[in-house]
């Protein structure tokens, strides 16, 4: 699917991506990178390469407290419901048992908790990452599929304000890359 | 870790010499190119075969009754039950394998959490059929939900049934996010190494777009352990929910506490037993010898042991307990009616399967041996259905009033029903294991990345080692 | 039931008076146009067409067609039947119809009428009050003023209501194989009446079944004035002929005794089943229950010596198994212990082992004269009753606790001799006219008498038969004539104590059936006038003039008719046994057994075989349904090694029978009973061909048993369907029993068991309870006697469906209220003569119900006057309720039950009650639409619901008032004071459920009785 778009037509550029196959080195191209001032750039790998987000100075991740207010929301509604269909809503004497019988009201509280928390994790994370997004130019870059297979790239974006073509494409030369390729919009 | 392993003399969890590239492209040949083989066409003929049956055993039910199988008064639960509680207990080695497993960071997980995530799947599917069809009514089966329904009635919160609903569907529901945030990679492997455009749109569609970004992969990843973190606590607390049902109860033999702990080990036991069912043949007819090695077989049949030991225990307890409460409805069914009553031989079946046979497993021997390994899953597998058996027919056949006891025997349209699901759970087994990769791609190239560390800085590795290999 | 007793004499009656009065013919009111609309259509000539395609059909087939095919004709026939029926039940044809112009007095839509009337069976009658809703019988209830019942009611008359709308009934007249009408028989019958008067009615004969009804008699007096030569042979299957003829011989002329237990303190029960055998039993079971109340100061003791185990037996305090032929031993032995003159001197090695216990029974009796009866069953030969009465004259019973009242002159004493006679004479060829009403010889005659091929003689050339359905002799009769059933027609019963009572018409004839009396009427040249008239001109020449308009009604209203007081009748001569044969009493020859009959417990002799509620009834004892068993001792089981269900081959005279075994503790040994009733081939679709044929077995010399009886086991298995499968406790104690001593003495506690403490976590009542009412019950176990009426009335008032056999095969019969049985006694002796103990269970509405908990849709919840309710339209099917009810008392609906296709049976349903479908629970609702309809009476009248206003259908139903209902919160209320007696326990008390149904113990005579007293 990158072949087609490979040959850029039009002027504006995405941005630079290097190819490596080894991901240590892909990490300390980046921490490089990053040093050198990069910030608009984006590494990609076929499996979560440990340090690399950092390196990319990416901290602040969501996920976790959104899966917390998720699940807290769950159990809450999943208990208030049983309450207040159970005390107030429509109240019968069910074997002589209390209207507000708390201790069989967990399980359900338990397993709304849960729900709650696993549908903000996906959903949350999916969100966060903007997917579903079937196109992005970085599927344009040559040999990007095998992102998803045995390669590893970096992508400096020409957004960032340090960007300079011939320089940053000197600099990834430098990173000893399998090869540099524009990517185009 | 490797070379300690190797001291250890356990086969590794990888075979050596593979790459990135050679662990990508022979999990992910299997959908791809791989050409269609009889083997598959065969079992996929059994499947749908017996698919066609359980579609008109559904319809005759449907159409006469409930009536049709062999339940009665008093026995008003029979292979429904019996059933459902087999197919949960199976689901669950699924999440076990790929959630707690993960936590633990056992790397042997790794190459067997996809597959054993969709047997999870496919076995709650089946599953869940038998609550909503063992219902005199099962049009009406949406009455057990909350919504609003005209008669302002929501459900009776009191009723293990329906923590049953909101369990097994809370789990079903985890099960499939969990598994398809796992496929989410390799959809994307999928659609880049596809050659048909076709295939490629579909599996790309999927895929939501995606491409490995770091920044994806770190909160993937975030998400990927919490699910894994809610999924532990859920997988235990279905099986509690469903040993509630009868723990929950009145009956003898039911209204016991120690159902919940010993339903969980041995829902665990059974879903590992399935779980080695299913891959002693799928690694060998797929080549994964590789990926899924010795070393696996040989992790699950320690668990199944020791799970094994615990439902034995369980059964001690019921016995222990019947007789030192003095209850002497209890001290009836578990000391006289259940080893010398009309069930006894489903019993003494029961306690041979699930307590005498996986002793076998205390043989490094055996457990490293495949073919006998499969063997003792099938026992194990044909002795946890016969607990439920024991279970739920005994205690309801003989209560409290002798005048009311009446015995239970179920006609062809129980095991038409039963078989039928069995059916659906290969149908879809099947079906996964062509379209889809049954071995989890990113995860395994990350294993490479790991082993690859390992060998390059052993001495570091070691101080690691101790925390992975706990 | 009260309601029903309303002080004015002037309101209209029955609602076929209040239609002819109330509503012009033209302005036909909507409410009964339903089911008047019937006799219309069969004038038009509508209904006419359709029965006779449908019957014409059926004949042409049931002709030249081998018997099972004609069995399934039978239920073609009887569904095309059916559907005519619907076209005269439910149609409203277009035209005339006008709404109330007036609403006829007394009819409110939802509101039932009970009317008066009486059942009779075996010359003997009980007399009813029926519930009609909008002109729809539904519902029988024992009539509270009636002697015989005194408001409680047996099985069959429970039934009857089934039998009035069974689709099967013979619907049209039938004359030489194709469909007539009554006009035409009408015409035939003139000109029969005619031929016959010019021949004094020679070979004119008419068969009958006992006769109790004086109108009937009357008439047939007076056809034999004017025909002296006609004859009148009445034959019932289960007679009172040995009865009659002891009196013969031992006082020189027919009578019939009848005992009356409430006079005595010591009952020998000589194979007498006096608490189930025939109307009479309820008398008895209610003095006995009375009797045995624990307050009386010398409660009753019952002594039982019979064959086969009874109701009866199962009440003894000591019950002794003896072969029938042994009761004369032992009666003898009384006989002579008790210095009876003429007593006969009879080998009594037989009896030996039982020689101790007879002694001191001698000795009892002895101490108790003047206060002791013995009672002579009859199924027992004439020479034991003559003994039995002379055992009463010597005990002073004769005239106290033994009354005897002169038999019907008219009426042949000894019916089977009357038969014989019968059929010797059509042999003879001296008979051309045969003409039945309401009897089946062909199927219930003794089988030497070989009745079928005396009614082919070709020189009977008129063989007609009146019949509820067109039966076994029906088939043969060259005229078949629908009869109207007894809810359909005007009659009157006469009951064995000389009540009498009327019948009255609930609805007017379904079937366009005619009774006995119209029959009768047209041979006595009264052609067409209407049944009412007929009773009304009998009772004109019984009741004084003056005020017979008065009386008429009361009789109506009341169900009883106001005689006036009887002359005494003169003291019966002292008995005498100078003129007795003793028989010798002949060892039973190895391997040869004695064969006992007994008619069915719940289809009698055979006439209720298409009453599917009574088919289902779980026999008393056996529990066993849609099936009858040879019964053997467990002893004779061991010894030939056979087992239930066993199919054995009988062989008796001749004649040999297959039969399923169902091994019966307390048998005598070396006896196997056989029930009469099944083998019908023609009973309908519900009674054809199940069972085996008793009757085949039937010799006119030993109608109740015989000596040489083969029994050769064979391989084959026929399934019982059996609803109680486990007879002992397995040491659990569902049934306290204690003794009287330990009632009337210990007190608290003792009789009672250990109480166990329940204390809860849980509030008592999460919500608020009514101040006003709390529903409970209490059955007390020393009353119950077993009998099953219980669980038909609720039946009946429930719309409970029947299953069928294989449902319950598979243990799937719904009944709501269950009656259970335990043996209990030691060891193997135990089963050969165990004590039995009873218990029936409904829904115990517990107050801390499992079943509530388990719902997960609140189907079924409490309410707030402690009901536990099923809402049957919430019900998703999860059976979880059933499995968590300790008592088992829940219902599942498994399959498609209720027949909502049969028009008839649409008819029968009970407007209060719903109407399940397939797929729901459902159970025992303490009769809440009686209660709510209480309620709604109180609230109108400004009151509160009495504490014992409310009477359940089995608590009405009860013959010895086992049952009470009421309201706990009133504390004078009959249930408060029983649940507070030290007697009071609750089922299963120990998990806590807190049951609103409880028990009272059991008591015994203890000592003597078989097993020691037991305390808690």
């Amino acid at each position: 699917m990158s072949g087609a778009h490979a040959t850029p037509e039009t002027p504006e550029v995405y941005g630079l991506m290097a190819e490596f196959d080894d991901p240590d080195r892909l990490v300390e191209v980046t921490r490089d990178a990053y040093g050198r001032g990069f910030r608009q750039m984006e590494a990609y790998t076929p499996f979560p390469v440990e340090g690399l987000d950092h390196a990319l100075g990416y901290h602040r991740n969501k996920v976790p407290r959104t899966v917390f207010a998720g699940a807290l929301i769950g159990g809450l509604s999943g208990f208030l419901l049983q309450c207040w269909s159970a005390m107030y809503y429509y109240p019968h004497n069910i074997a002589g048992k209390p209207l507000y019988s708390w201790p069989a009201f967990i399980p359900i509280t338990f397993e709304t908790t849960v729900l709650g928390g696993a549908l903000s994790a996906v959903f949350g994370m999916l969100f966060f990452n903007g997917l579903p997004k079937l196109y992005h130019p970085v599927f344009n870059a040559p040999a990007f599929a095998l992102a998803s297979d045995d390669r590893f790239f970096l992508c400096i974006q020409s957004r960032d304000p340090l960007f300079d073509p011939a320089e940053t494409l000197a600099f990834l030369e430098t990173c000893g890359p399998r090869s540099v390729s524009v990517v185009p919009y | 870790m490797a070379d300690h392993q190797h001291d250890d003399g356990r086969p590794p969890v990888l075979a050596p010499g593979h790459t990135y590239a050679t662990v990508t492209s022979t999990i992910s040949d299997i959908v791809l190119t791989r050409p269609l083989d009889w083997r598959w066409a065969v079992g996929m003929g059994i499947g749908s075969s017996l698919l066609l049956v359980f579609g008109a055993a559904v319809s005759m039910l449907l159409f006469k009754g409930v009536g049709i199988w062999g339940v009665n008064a008093p026995v008003m639960w029979g292979w429904a039950i019996i059933n459902f509680v087999w197919w949960v207990g199976i689901g669950h080695a699924g999440t076990l394998i790929s959630a707690i497993l993960l936590l633990l960071k056992q790397q042997w997980r790794t190459s067997i959490n996809r597959f054993a995530e969709a047997m999870t799947l496919f076995a709650v599917a089946c599953a869940g059929m038998f609550p909503l069809l063992h219902m005199g009514r099962p049009w009406k089966f949406f009455w057990m939900m909350p919504y609003p329904s005209t008669m302002a009635l929501l459900p009776q919160w009191r009723s293990p049934l329906v923590w049953d609903v909101f369990a097994v569907s809370t789990y079903a529901t985890v099960s499939a996010l969990f598994w398809y945030v796992g496929l989410i990679p390799d959809l994307a492997t999928l659609r880049d190494r596809a050659k048909n455009k076709w295939v490629a749109m579909i599996y790309g569609s999927l895929a939501l777009g995606w491409r490995g970004s770091a920044r994806h992969w770190s909160r993937y990843k975030s998400a990927y352990m919490l699910l894994a973190a809610l999924a532990t606590p859920l997988v235990v607390s279905v099986h509690t929910v469903v040993s509630l049902d009868f723990a929950a109860s009145v009956i003898p033999g039911w209204h016991a506490t120690i159902f919940p702990p010993y339903f969980v080990a041995g829902a665990i036991f059974s879903g590992f037993a399935m779980v080695v069912t299913l891959c002693v043949p799928l690694r060998a007819w797929y080549g994964l010898k590789d990926f899924i090695t010795i070393r696996h077989l040989d992790n699950m049949a320690k668990i199944i042991l020791a799970t094994g030991m615990i439902v034995g225990y369980g059964y001690a307890m019921e016995f222990f307990i019947a007789w030192y409460s003095g209850n002497p409805y209890e001290e009836f069914l578990l000391l006289d009616a259940r080893p010398f009553g009309t069930y006894s031989n489903a019993y003494r079946c029961m306690i041979l399967c699930n307590v005498g046979i996986p002793q076998l497993l205390w043989v490094p021997a055996i457990r490293r041996n495949p073919v006998l390994l499969w063997i003792i899953s099938i026992f194990v597998n044909i002795g946890m259905w016969l607990e439920r058996y024991v279970i739920v027919v005994t205690s309801l056949s003989q209560d409290f009033l002798p005048s009311s006891w009446a015995d239970y025997n179920p006609t062809i349209w129980d095991v038409a029903t039963f078989l039928g699901t069995i059916g659906l759970f290969t149908f879809l087994l099947f079906l996964f294991v062509r379209v889809l990769p049954a071995i989890a791609v990113a995860e395994m190239r990350e294993l490479v990345h790991e082993k690859h560390h390992e060998h390059a800085a052993a001495g570091a590795a070691v101080a690691e080692a101790h925390g992975e290999n706990r | 039931m009260m309601k029903s007793q309303n002080a004015d004499l002037d309101k209209p009656l029955t609602l076929t008076e209040l239609m002819r009065g109330a509503a012009a013919p033209e302005a036909e009111s909507t409410g009964p146009r339903y089911w008047r609309s019937l006799s219309e259509l069969a004038d038009d000539g509508s209904f006419g067409e359709m029965a006779s395609r449908a019957a014409a059909r059926a004949q042409a087939a049931i002709h030249g067609l081998d018997e099972p095919s004609r069995r399934k004709f039978m239920t073609l026939m009887g569904a095309s039947f059916a559907l005519a029926g619907v076209a005269g039940c439910g149609v409203q044809p277009v035209e005339k119809i006008v709404p109330y112009v007036e609403q006829p007095e007394l009819i409110v839509p939802g509101k039932p009428l009970f009317f008066a009337t009486a059942s009779s069976r075996g010359g003997d009658g009980v007399g009813l009050l029926v519930e009609s809703h909008m002109g729809r019988p539904i519902k029988i209830e024992g009539n509270p003023s009636h002697p015989t019942g005194k408001g409680a009611t047996d099985v069959f008359s429970q039934a009857e209501i089934l039998s009035l709308y069974d689709p099967d009934r013979s619907q049209v007249a039938v004359h030489d194989g194709g469909v007539d009408t009554w006009e035409r028989f009408l015409r035939f019958a003139v000109d029969l009446r005619a031929r016959k008067l010019g021949e004094k009615g020679r070979g004119l004969r008419i068969l009958t079944r006992s006769v109790c009804s004086p109108t009937v008699l009357d008439q047939i007096r007076r056809l034999r004035e004017q025909m002296p030569e006609a004859r009148w042979h009445s034959y019932e299957p289960v007679n009172r002929d040995a009865a009659r003829k002891g009196a013969e011989l031992a006082l020189g002329s027919p009578m019939e005794a009848s005992y009356h237990l409430e006079k005595a303190d010591v009952v020998v029960a000589l194979d007498a089943d006096l608490l189930g055998w025939g109307p009479a039993g309820l008398r008895h079971a209610r003095a006995f229950a009375d009797r045995r109340d624990p307050e009386a100061e010398s409660p009753l003791k019952l002594y039982a010596f019979e064959p086969t185990p009874s109701l009866t037996g199962a009440a003894a305090d000591v019950r002794v198994p003896v072969a029938a032929a042994d009761v004369l031993l032992v009666a003898a032995a009384l006989a002579k212990a008790l210095k009876v003159e003429g007593a006969p001197d009879l080998d009594a090695k037989r009896i030996e082992p039982h020689a101790a216990r007879i002694a001191a029974l001698a000795a009892e009796l002895e101490s108790k004269k003047g206060k002791a009866l013995v009672a002579v069953g009859d199924s027992q030969p004439a020479e034991v009753h003559a003994l039995g009465l002379a055992l009463n004259a010597a005990l002073g019973a004769i005239g106290e606790a033994v009354t005897l009242a002169p038999a019907d002159e008219l009426a042949p004493a000894d019916q089977t001799a009357s038969l014989v006679e019968l059929v010797r004479e059509i042999e003879a060829g001296a008979v051309d006219t045969v003409l039945v009403l309401g009897a089946n010889p062909v199927y219930e005659a003794p089988a030497d008498l070989k009745v079928a091929e005396a009614l082919r003689n070709e020189k009977v050339t008129a063989l007609i038969h009146l019949g509820l359905y067109n039966d076994e002799t029906g088939a043969l009769a060259h005229w078949h004539l629908p009869e109207a059933h007894f809810l359909e027609s005007w009659g009157d019963v006469r009951s064995a104590d000389g009540t009498v009572s009327l019948q009255q018409p609930l609805i007017e004839p379904l079937y366009q059936g005619r009774t006995a009396s119209d029959v009768l009427a047209a041979l006595l040249g009264q052609v067409g006038v209407p049944g009412r008239e007929l009773v009304r001109e009998y009772w004109k020449t019984r009741l004084p003039e003056e005020n017979f308009e008065a009386s008429w009604r009361q009789a109506l209203r009341d169900g009883v008719v106001p005689l006036p007081a009887a002359e005494p009748a003169p003291a019966p001569p002292a008995p005498k046994l100078d003129k007795v044969q003793w028989p010798a009493p002949a060892a039973p020859a190895d391997g040869e057994y004695e064969l006992v009959f007994r008619p069915d417990p719940t289809i009698w002799d055979g006439r209720y075989a298409n009453n599917g509620w009574l088919q289902e009834l779980p026999k008393p004892l056996t529990t066993l349904t849609w099936d009858n068993a040879a019964l053997v001792s467990p002893a004779l089981a061991r010894k030939l090694g056979i087992e239930d269900q066993q199919v054995v081959t009988l062989e008796f005279r001749s004649s040999t029978i297959k039969a399923p075994v169902l091994i019966a503790p307390g048998q005598a040994e070396g006896t196997v009973t056989v029930h009469l009733g099944y083998g019908r081939s023609r009973a309908g679709r519900v009674g054809n061909g199940i069972g085996f044929d008793a009757y085949k077995l039937r010799r006119a010399d030993a109608p109740w048993s015989g000596p040489g009886l083969k029994l050769i086991p064979t391989e084959g298995r026929i399934p019982l369907a059996i609803t109680q499968h486990h007879h002992d406790t397995k040491n659990r104690e569902p049934v306290k029993v204690s003794t009287f001593e330990a009632a009337r003495h210990h007190g608290e506690g003792e009789a009672h068991g250990h109480h166990h403490p329940d204390f809860s976590l849980y509030p008592d009542a999460p919500y608020k309870q009514s101040e006003d009412y709390a529903w409970g019950m209490a059955i007390d176990l020393n009353r119950c006697i077993g009998c099953g009426a219980c669980t038909i009335a609720c039946q009946a008032e429930n719309n409970i469906p029947i299953v069928g056999k294989d449902q319950v095969l598979n243990s799937r019969e719904m009944h709501w209220i269950r009656v259970d049985r335990y043996y209990e006694g030691e060891g193997a002796a135990s089963a050969d003569n165990p004590t039995t103990h009873f218990q029936p269970v409904p829904c115990m509405h517990c107050e801390k119900a499992p079943c509530e908990l388990v719902c997960p849709v609140e189907a079924t919840t409490h309410s707030d006057e402690g009901l536990n309710e099923m809402t049957y339209n919430r019900c998703v099917g999860t059976r979880y309720c059933g499995n968590n009810c300790p008592y088992k008392v829940r219902r599942f609906n498994f399959l498609q039950y209720t027949d909502n296709e049969t028009p008839g049976l649409q008819l029968l349903r009970n407007p209060d009650v719903t109407v399940r479908m397939r797929g729901v629970m459902e159970k025992c609702t303490y009769c809440v639409q009686r209660i709510n309809e209480a309620r709604q009476n109180a609230k109108v009248e400004g009151r509160k619901v009495g504490g014992d206003e409310v009477v359940t259908a089995c608590q009405a139903a009860c013959p010895t008032r086992a049952i009470v209902f009421g309201n706990l919160l009133d504390k004078e209320s009959s249930v408060s004071k029983l649940q507070a007696s030290h007697r009071n326990y609750a089922l299963l008390e120990e998990l806590g459920t807190k049951p609103r149904t409880t028990y009272l113990t059991k008591l015994t005579h203890g000592a003597e009785a078989h097993e020691e007293p037991r305390h808690g």
